[in-house]
């Protein structure tokens, strides 16, 4: 449903090709400034590709969440309503109270956003994706800047999107959240795709040696 | 305004109360409407991306700093009976002095309010296109979203208008009782020699302008307690 025709971005990503599918939850693995980021924003068409075609033939919405929430100056549900209202749906109290409860915020519904903590930010980014029933969920790195505990709450409300039937596609650098969250892995080493096998294999027998010592070198830390 | 010579007694006056009132009254009503057409140009030119965008940037910047006394000769002529707009009948009325002080905060209101979106804009404009979130639509929330930071903005035409003396002059004529502001009293007394006036009337302006001061800063920092 999502195609990448030989797309390159300048000097950070080199010309690669790749095809995401519904079904299995695709983690884009690498170190820090391996090009996830930008692999993402170009999927999502945050950024137009140097070279290369990037066609989306789902019918559906996509929606991404970034590592650190951007949150409007107004209560948490009318968060979710704006990002209601751009998608076209008028009137989505109920739909916008369903996605706050989904992601366990419904008792803050009317707090002003930007005073919730950062875990609860990133939790109402997801009801606001949540709220759009997408088709396909992006998320960077959406849980580098928090604490354990938050990463769980976000992990399961991740894994509850699963579920629901949207395709996840999460870059991250870490590999216990990826072996936990992920179907398939894509692996990217310095602006190259290096590459890409079910979450297993990956990591029980990775194919070549960038994987093999970014695995080795990042378990401790896992 | 009968003549004292002594200050306090300058404030039992209701000539001077008048005056202040005035002053409040032109100088407000023109923030208000130089912030209405300002603010909207400012967020468009901080999100828009169109040829001469740099250009106009920078003239506005540079408009900033435009002497009231042109402006003042400008909206004169405008206004003035043989003029384009002399049928308005508003030359040496209220109403002049709005109109000049408006064009003199506008670009003030216009690029303030553009830089403070601009950097606004480097925060949100990911998550807006993320939610398909585009041009105009965009420049307004971001616009909402940082109006507690457009206090500077309003402070800073409000600084303006309250005071400057050269375009109010022209254009009201500092006709007592009808045009007559503070900055032109004190002008005014200044001339006739009557220098402890003028110098009570400094006093009464520079006390206004710190309490619309201290009360817009009471206001912005409530609402960023209240709002995050």
């Amino acid at each position: 449903m999502l195609r990448l025709q030989d797309v390159s971005f300048g000097s950070i990503l080199a010309p690669l090709s790749l095809e995401i599918v519904p079904g299995p939850s695709t983690v884009i693995l690498g170190a820090n400034g391996a090009g996830k980021s930008v692999l993402m924003r170009l999927m999502h068409g945050l950024l137009a590709p140097t070279t290369g075609r990037v066609t989306w033939s789902g019918g559906g919405r996509q929606a991404m969440v970034f590592q650190r929430p951007v949150m409007l100056r107004r209560s948490a549900l009318a968060n979710v309503l704006y990002a209601l209202k751009h998608a076209g749906i008028r009137n989505g109290e109920e739909q916008a109270m369903a996605a706050l409860k989904e992601v366990g915020l419904a008792h803050v519904a009317l707090r002003p956003a930007r005073v919730l903590s950062g875990g609860e930010q990133q939790r109402l980014a997801l009801a606001r994706a949540w709220a759009l029933h997408p088709e396909v969920l992006f998320l960077d790195e959406p849980t580098a800047s928090l604490d354990p505990s938050a990463t769980r709450e976000i992990e399961n409300v991740i894994r509850a999107f699963d579920a629901a039937g949207t395709k996840i596609v999460m870059a991250t650098h870490n590999l216990g959240q990826a072996r936990r969250l992920g179907d398939e892995v894509i692996y990217l080493h310095q602006g190259r795709l290096v590459e890409r096998a079910p979450v297993e294999e990956f990591f029980a027998r990775p194919r070549t040696a960038e994987a093999a010592a970014f695995i080795k070198g990042e378990l401790p830390w896992a | 305004m009968t003549v004292h010579t002594d200050f306090p007694a300058i404030l039992l006056d209701p000539g001077l109360w008048q005056i202040v009132a005035l002053s409040l009254q032109v100088s407000l009503s023109a923030v208000f409407l130089a912030m209405t057409i300002g603010l909207p140009l400012g967020a468009v030119l901080a999100v828009g991306r169109f040829p001469g965008r740099g250009a106009i940037v920078v003239v506005l910047n540079a408009l900033m700093g435009l002497p009231p006394v042109v402006v003042g000769l400008a909206v004169y002529l405008l206004l003035s009976r043989a003029g384009p707009l002399g049928e308005l009948g508003l030359l040496f009325t209220p109403g002049a002095m709005i109109f000049a002080q408006t064009l003199l905060i506008l670009p003030i209101a216009a690029a303030l309010c553009r830089q403070a979106v601009e950097d606004g804009w480097r925060e949100y404009e990911e998550q807006l296109r993320s939610l398909g979130v585009h041009g105009l639509p965009a420049a307004l929330t971001v616009l909402w979203d940082i109006r507690f930071s457009l206090v500077t903005a309003v402070l800073a035409g409000l600084g303006r208008a309250s005071a400057e003396v050269g375009a109010v002059m022209i254009v009201g004529g500092n006709i007592d009782g009808v045009t007559r502001v503070m900055t032109t009293a004190i002008a005014l007394e200044t001339s006739k020699g009557d220098l402890p006036l003028a110098l009570g009337l400094g006093v009464v302006l520079i006390a206004v302008v710190l309490a619309l001061n201290t009360a817009a800063h009471l206001v912005r920092d409530a609402a960023q307690r209240r709002f995050g």
